[in-house]
Formats: C-alpha cells, structure tokens, sequence
C-alpha cells in the first residue's frame, strides 16, 4: 500500500524530492493566495475595494509586492547583535516550512507519515518564538524588545491549552481504537474521522473551542496581536526588518496562520474526508473555511489589554483544558 | 543508520532545503537592492525622533512570573503526553488500571494547588 508520496515513485531519493518540492511549492502559493485573501477579506468586511490592480480581482497583488520587496535595501541598524539580527529572519522562516511538511493532504498523500507527527508539529511551532525573541533582542530597538517580550509571554502561556486541547483528542483516538492505533499520527486521526462516519468537533466541542482560541493567540493575530499592536509598538519584534528580512516573518505568520488551521483541520474536521471531491481539495477546503473565520475574526473585533489576555489563559483556558482531559479520560475509562 | 530514524529524513531534508532558500532569498536581495546607507537609516527606529537612552536598560520584566509558571505547566504537559498515548494500554494492564485514571487526578490537582497558591500571591496582578 503507498502510504506516502515517497514510496510512490520507484527511486525514494526522487519520491522525498518530488514530494519536497510539492509542499514547499503549495505552501507558498497558499500564502500568497492567503494574503490576497486577507486583504480582500478585510476590505469587504470595511466596504472597500481591497487590491484590483495587478492581475484579475488583484490577485497578483502579492507577487508585485514580493518582486518590489525584493528590490528594496536590507538595512542594518547600527548598534544590532549582529549573529542573532541576520540569523532571527532565517530561524523564524524555516520551522513553520518544515511544519508544514508534515500533514496529511489525502488519504494517502502526505510527505512522510510520522508516529509523532503532532508533537513534532508543535515542536517546530514553539521554535519560531526564540526566532522572535532573537529577533526583538537582537534588534536593539525598545518597540522591537517590548514586542518581543509580549509575543515571547502570550505564546507561551498559550501554548499550554494548545497542546492540553489536542491531546484530549489524541487520548479519545486511542481509547476508540485498537492496540495499534496512534492519536499523535495525523494520518490515522482523520482516516478514524472518516470510517467513523463523524468528525470529533462533534465529540470534542470544548477542545475545539480552546484550540481555535489558542490557536489564534499562537499566530499572534487580532485579537490578540499585542506583540505587534501597530497603534502602540510600531511593528513589533520586526520593527528594524526591512526587504525581504521582513518579508521572511511575514511569510511565516501567514503560513502559521495556515498550519494551524490545517491541525484544526486534521483534529477536528476529518481532514481530507469527505463525499465526491478529491480528498485533497475537501483538506484545503475545510482548512480555507478555518482561514476566512480567522480572518473574520480579525476584523470584527478590537484587541484585548494584556493583563485580560493573559489571565484569560491561566485562569479560564488552561483549567477548563485540563478538566476537558479529564472528563475524557473518564469518560474512556467508562465506555 | 538506523531505520527507525528513517522516517525523519525527508523532514531533516526539507529543513536544510529551506535553510538554503531562505540564504538565497537574502542573497538576491543583497544583489538586487540598493546599498545607500545613510547616518539616519542606521540609528534604531523611534517613531522619527532621535532614540533616548539605550534599550538594552534593565527592566521590570513582569512576566518572569509566567515564565516560571509556564515551566512547571510544560513539565505538566511532558508528563501528560506519554499518559494520553499509553492510557488505553495502561487500562487494558490490571497492574496500571487502578491508577491509570486516579494517578492523573492527583498530579493534576498537585498542579492546580501550585496554580492557585501563584495567583493569591499575585502573579496574575499586572497593574
């Protein structure tokens, strides 16, 4: 059985190239088509026009704006940690690519299948904060350093029901299935959705719930964008970043924004299960649908103040976690 | 090698492929932007007027507090990871069955005690 695009081809050095090639190409066009999104999105909710220029609806708008950052001065500040400056770009952009890399797009279709796959994505994730951190310090920048000390707290703090929420549903995969089942397998977590017959936000409304709001609070977007709150730090730990420096981070919070959703995706909407459409397309589908919220999300409601953000999460989001645990475990132990 | 590292191959791969994209992405900016700095370009950004002080001063750092707590809910989460994975095996095993369920709550309550006694001490106070 091909359980991978690797094995697909009869060469596995020519299977993990083409199957490389194939992510970080779809990852790329996806944030491309994902900032399009956003500002189109945006302009709608503002009753704007958004961009129309460049290509029809403005959908080249990002590419020019690639192009243009492209040709623009890399300025370097005086006074900068220079080692920690040039290398927090690099070290923010390479995780969330290898996250990436590591999803089921179909039923049989995924770059390689690991046993670990929600850990490891996890793992690349709180690596993109010390990329953050090296950034606001590196930067000798007070705006640069506050925001980085806010994303370095929020993220933190939110990683906590993060993770807590999904292994709710890791421990309910195992408990439904056989002795070899996996729940950290992001492949066997939505083929369970599938013969199931139902997805586990069904099952598991209270994970879904504080996953989407963790989630939202990981990628650092409204309303939870302190670490970059425009109004009062400027831009945040990338304020000193100019050309395609910044353009680095800004690749990788869109494609966080889109790693996210796609675990929301594989955990809670059945992944690439669905009727009639190639399981591919239904995976993108549910994972756009999870953007646009996010999106909505954005630009409907105002930022919260700090000490709300994060008493919020220790006090509300983290205990409800835990006792969301227990009650399935219990509930696993009683079925 | 050995093979039950194979898996992770293609993800230490792609790692160092976008190391290397990410270099030549700079590199080509490097070649392709200009190169004028100037003495304003160079000082740290504050909102156009000269900087005041240096930024690498001491500062009250209130969120210390979280960072500690943060440590001890990561631990936590260590911990939880092997138990989610092996629970249905440890329920199917009669010497971890008894305490499959019940070990948990106490940890966790352990936890949440540790929790309880910061905030009354006041580290979720930001004024």
């Amino acid at each position: 059985m091909p359980d991978t695009v690797v094995n697909l081809v009869d060469s596995p050095a020519l299977g993990v190239l083409i199957g490389i090639a194939g992510v970080m190409a779809a990852l790329t066009v996806n944030v491309l088509f994902l900032v399009w999104l956003e500002r189109k999105v945006s302009a709608w909710i503002q009753r704007r026009m958004g961009p129309t220029e460049v290509g029809p609806f403005g959908m080249l708008q990002t590419i020019a704006d690639m192009l243009k950052l492209i040709s623009k001065q890399l300025i370097t500040p005086r006074h900068v940690d220079k080692p920690l400056y040039h290398i927090a770009p690099v070290f923010v952009f390479v995780p969330v690519v290898a996250a990436a890399s590591l999803f089921p797009f179909d039923e049989h279709v995924s770059l390689q299948n690991l046993d670990i796959g929600l850990v490891l994505v996890f793992a690349f994730g709180g690596l993109g904060i010390v990329g953050i951190f090296m950034a606001g310090w590196g930067s000798n920048n007070k705006y640069a350093l506050l925001g980085a000390m806010r994303a370095v707290a929020q993220n933190i703090s939110y990683e906590i029901p993060l993770i807590l929420s999904t292994l709710s549903v890791v421990l309910m995969v195992n408990a439904m299935g056989d002795a070899n089942t996996n729940g950290m397998n992001l492949a066997q977590v939505a083929s369970m959705q599938h013969d199931k017959g139902f997805w586990f936000v069904l099952v598991q409304p209270v994970a879904a719930v504080i996953y989407f709001i963790a989630a939202l609070a990981e990628t650092n977007r409204a309303p939870f964008d302190i670490p970059e709150a425009e109004s009062e730090l400027v831009a945040g730990f990338h304020t000193e970043y100019s050309g395609m420096r910044f353009a680095l981070f800004f690749f990788a919070e869109y494609s966080n924004m889109f790693i996210v959703a796609m675990v929301a995706t594989v955990l809670f909407f059945g992944g690439w299960s669905g009727p009639l459409l190639p399981g591919a397309m239904w995976f993108f589908l549910k994972t756009y649908a999870i953007v646009f919220v996010m999106i909505w999300i954005r630009w409907t409601f105002p930022r919260l103040r700090f000490d709300q953000l994060m008493s919020f999460c220790w006090l509300v989001l983290i205990p409800l976690s835990i006792l969301n645990l227990l009650v399935t475990a219990f509930i696993a132990r009683a079925v | 090698m050995d093979p039950n590292y194979a898996p992770y191959v293609p993800v230490v791969i792609v790692t160092i492929l976008v190391v290397g994209l990410a270099a030549v992405i700079l590199l080509l900016n490097r070649m392709l932007g200009p190169r004028r700095p100037t003495n304003i370009k160079s000082i740290a950004f504050e909102s156009g007027a000269d900087p005041v002080s240096k930024p690498r001063h001491r500062m009250s750092v209130k969120f210390y507090m979280t960072a500690i707590l943060f440590l001890v809910f990561d631990l936590e989460v260590v911990f939880i990871y092997p138990w989610a994975s092996r629970y249905r095996a440890w329920l199917a095993d009669d010497a971890f069955a008894p305490v499959a369920f019940g070990g948990m709550i106490l940890f966790v309550f352990i936890v949440t005690l540790g929790l309880l006694y910061e905030w009354k001490r006041g580290a979720m106070d930001w004024e």
